[in-house]
């Protein structure tokens, strides 16, 4: 009897297996278990992983620290909307914000450090595309999610936003930079923090 | 009641249809194919406009062309055809009359009403929030009602097939277990009762919310829950796609399963584990953290896609041995070349599989991976994967199928045969090259819904690489394509049902029943006997699914290695 019809015989569950189809149950089944331990090997063993750390906070309270963090380690705007870009000690905590149709501030980060990047929204949904890297986090508003991210290569990158956000979604894009270790355009203060920062992280890595 | 029924005998195929169940078969197929036409103008209009070299629609038209494209496509076009498989597979294969016929038109005006509604919030211009409709981003009340008046209608449709079941059961209308077919019909079922209860519990907040009752409504929560419908939908297309290829194999070759419990037992795996897939779409969110997107990504240890692997074996393998049986048992491949590939039927089903298995299937468990996730999240890779799933697996196994239906359920003859002839091809090379050029602009960082990859108006634009332009050209060269296959569908059905030769004008509809009945002498559970190679009944079909799986761990490591490039993130 074929698929469109009743099994032929009442007791159906006993037709013993094709070798082919035993054969291959099998193989699957050890690819399947495969690609699942894949995901813990490389939580382990892998260098890019998403953290767990994320909190539930306000606009305004993310706005407030964002601004902090402009106020202090500011060097430099760009464009006629006068953006700024900060360069921020090495290994402390940098915020981003996404809002409607911007990213803000501009970061200018150093090759090989690691910064605790934060993002959030002050609005709708957002993605945070880092171009031509191609590495998309979902940026949702309400929610602080904290990432350590180690900038491997200098250069100019740009900020896509990837997440349907409105008309002005295409705008929604910004620079980021990342210049070799205790170079760019920094200011005393960021300077001294640089270097000391840079001294654990060395400290660290040994 | 039971006795004003009335059925007819197809006499090609010896099919039964109960009248009532066929009415409504037809009108939910007629409305499916009617949501398809309006996806498909649509779906020039967005291919147009992210062709780079053409950029047609202005920002706001664009992105209200794009929501009304997804969800008239997504949503309606199958979910309507969906309804009449359901009833087919229930009301036809098992002989017997649909359970309450009146209910079945209420869901079907429900769900008519449903369409319409949203569409008109759509056109109306405050509703371009996409399918997904990510609140806190607002849509007009009635864009949220339309959805929720659709899924009622669908969920009544779900307990009409359930219904169906119990009164065949009741009436004797078959002996034994149910066709393997109608336990896929049900396991499609079964998902769309859990896919249409997940809409309930989050449209209906966001309903009241946009109307002003609910002060806020958590954007994670939304998203999270959103997705138990939005990804299980498509978990229906897929156990009702490979319920129609099986289905299509039995039509086409007289194919059996080559057993009975391992295709019931991958159908159950989709039952158990498809449904935990919704998690592909919060990898990259804050606030849900590794352990929960590990086990809920990999569906429980990808046992949903070893179910997908199997039914990936056995449907053609089924083919294999139904076409060796009739004596083409030469070499690996002697069944598959003397395949009807002229027959519009077989050769729409036969694309729908290769190209759902190794694109959609491929690119989905490979962008389905936690941390794999992070390469593709939001870029036009997506699109390419799910065109390679529900349009080329799911739509075009419903193709397929319509040219079954057309002389069978219609009682018409097809109009332009050779045309049909061409149109799997068309449509199912054109698409399946449409997603592979977005995967390759994806993997290029090119973002999906996005009105201007060249960034125009922007402060900071930036400016994607050459490849990535080209892709995106390609892309709509396919994808234009894929629209004229498309379109020559839908004049052979929608011709067909107008113009085509009507088939025995008077049919006989009589009250009389022919249940299926077992043989009286059950038949020796056997094996497959003398057919095939070194003790493989079906060795060309292992050929496949061995090169097919050599692509998928290659696959699967090469953005392993991509992504060991990326900047550390931890």
């Amino acid at each position: 009897m074929s698929s469109i019809l009743p099994p032929s015989t009442r007791v159906w569950w006993n037709q013993p297996l094709d070798r082919v189809e035993g054969t291959w149950i099998a193989i699957a089944l050890i690819w399947c278990l495969a690609m699942f331990f894949m995901m813990p090997y490389w939580h382990i063993f892998g260098k890019q992983n998403l953290s767990n750390e994320a909190y539930r906070i306000t606009a305004e309270a993310y706005s407030k620290k964002t601004q902090e963090m402009v106020d202090k380690f500011t060097v430099r705007t760009e464009t006629e909307l006068k953006v700024p870009v900060v360069h921020p000690p090495a290994g402390s905590d940098v915020y981003m914000i996404a809002r409607l149709w911007q990213w803000w501030p501009i970061l200018e980060l150093e090759k090989g450090q690691a910064y605790r990047l934060h993002l959030s929204s002050m609005d709708y949904m957002h993605s945070f595309s880092l171009q031509p890297e191609n590495l998309n986090i979902q940026v949702v508003p309400g929610y602080e999610g904290v990432y350590t991210v180690t900038p491997t290569r200098a250069g100019k990158y740009s900020v896509v936003c990837n997440e349907f956000c409105g008309i002005g979604h295409h705008t929604m894009v910004s620079n980021l930079y990342v210049v070799e270790k205790g170079q760019g355009s920094t200011n005393d203060d960021s300077a001294k923090d640089n270097g000391n920062s840079e001294h654990k992280n060395e400290r660290g890595e040994k | 009641m039971a006795n004003a029924a009335t059925y007819r005998v197809c006499p090609d195929t010896g099919l039964q249809f109960h009248k009532s169940a066929e009415t409504l078969m037809k009108v939910n197929a007629v409305a499916g194919v009617l949501c398809l036409l309006a996806g498909g103008i649509l779906a020039l209009l967005v291919t147009l406009t992210r062709w780079p070299a053409v950029h047609l629609l202005p920002a706001d038209m664009f992105y209200l062309a794009l929501t009304a494209h997804g969800i008239d496509m997504l949503i309606f076009w199958i979910i309507f055809f969906e309804m009449a498989i359901l009833y087919f597979c229930s009301s036809t294969l098992l002989r017997c009359r649909l359970a309450t016929p009146r209910m079945a038109w209420l869901a079907f005006a429900l769900m008519v009403i449903g369409a319409i509604t949203t569409n008109v919030a759509v056109f109306q211009g405050g509703s371009s929030v996409m399918m997904t409709s990510y609140a806190p981003m607002p849509a007009a009340p009635h864009f949220y009602l339309g959805l929720i008046l659709f899924a009622v209608g669908a969920l009544i449709g779900c307990f009409i097939f359930l219904g169906t079941l119990v009164v065949a059961r009741a009436e004797k209308t078959y002996e034994g277990s149910i066709p393997l077919v109608t336990f896929g019909a049900l396991t499609a079922c079964i998902i769309a009762i859990f896919t249409i209860a997940s809409g309930a519990i989050i449209l209906i907040p966001t309903f009241l919310w946009s109307v002003g009752y609910i002060h806020q409504i958590d954007a994670l929560m939304y998203k999270t829950i959103w997705w138990a419908f939005g990804h299980s939908s498509q978990q229906i297309n897929v156990a009702a796609h490979v319920a129609v290829w099986y289905a299509i194999a039995a039509i086409v070759f007289g194919a059996k399963p080559m057993s009975e419990k391992v295709s019931r037992g991958a159908f159950l795996l989709y039952i158990l584990f498809l449904q935990l897939a919704s998690a592909h779409h919060v990898l990259t969110d804050p606030g849900i953290s590794s352990e929960w997107k590990i086990f809920n990504t990999s569906y429980a240890m990808y046992l949903a896609v070893l179910a997908s692997m199997v039914h990936g074996l056995t449907v053609p393998g089924s083919i294999e041995i139904a076409q060796r049986e009739k004596g083409l048992n030469r070499g690996l491949f002697e069944w598959i070349r003397k395949a009807p590939w002229g027959n519009p039927v077989f050769s729409g089903m036969f694309i729908s599989l290769i190209g759902f298995g190794f694109l959609g299937g491929i690119s989905g468990v490979m962008m389905g991976t936690e941390q794999l996730n992070l390469i593709i999240h939001n870029t036009v890779y997506v699109p390419g994967h799910f065109h390679a799933t529900v349009v080329v697996g799911t739509t075009l196994a419903f193709m397929a199928l319509t040219y079954f239906l057309i002389p069978t359920l219609f009682r018409r003859e097809m109009i332009l045969p050779g045309l049909a002839k061409w149109q799997p091809y068309l449509f199912g090379i054109g698409m399946s090259l449409f997603a592979v050029f977005m995967m390759g602009a994806g993997t290029l960082g090119v973002a999906r819904r996005h009105w201007d990859m060249a960034f125009t108006g922007a402060a900071m634009p930036y400016e994607y690489p050459g490849t990535a332009y080209l892709m995106m050209g390609l892309m709509a060269l396919a994808g234009l394509a894929a629209i004229v296959g498309g379109g020559i569908y839908l004049l052979i059905t929608v011709g067909s049902l107008l113009w085509g030769r009507k088939l025995d004008a008077k049919d006989s509809y009589g009250s009389k029943v022919a249940p299926h009945r077992l043989p009286m002498v059950a038949a020796a559970i056997q094996g497959h006997g003398s057919i095939g190679l070194g003790g493989f009944a079906a060795p060309g079909t292992f050929v496949f699914a061995m090169v097919f799986l050599v692509s998928f761990v290659l696959y699967y490591f090469v953005n392993w290695k991509y992504l060991s490039q990326l900047w550390l993130l931890s």
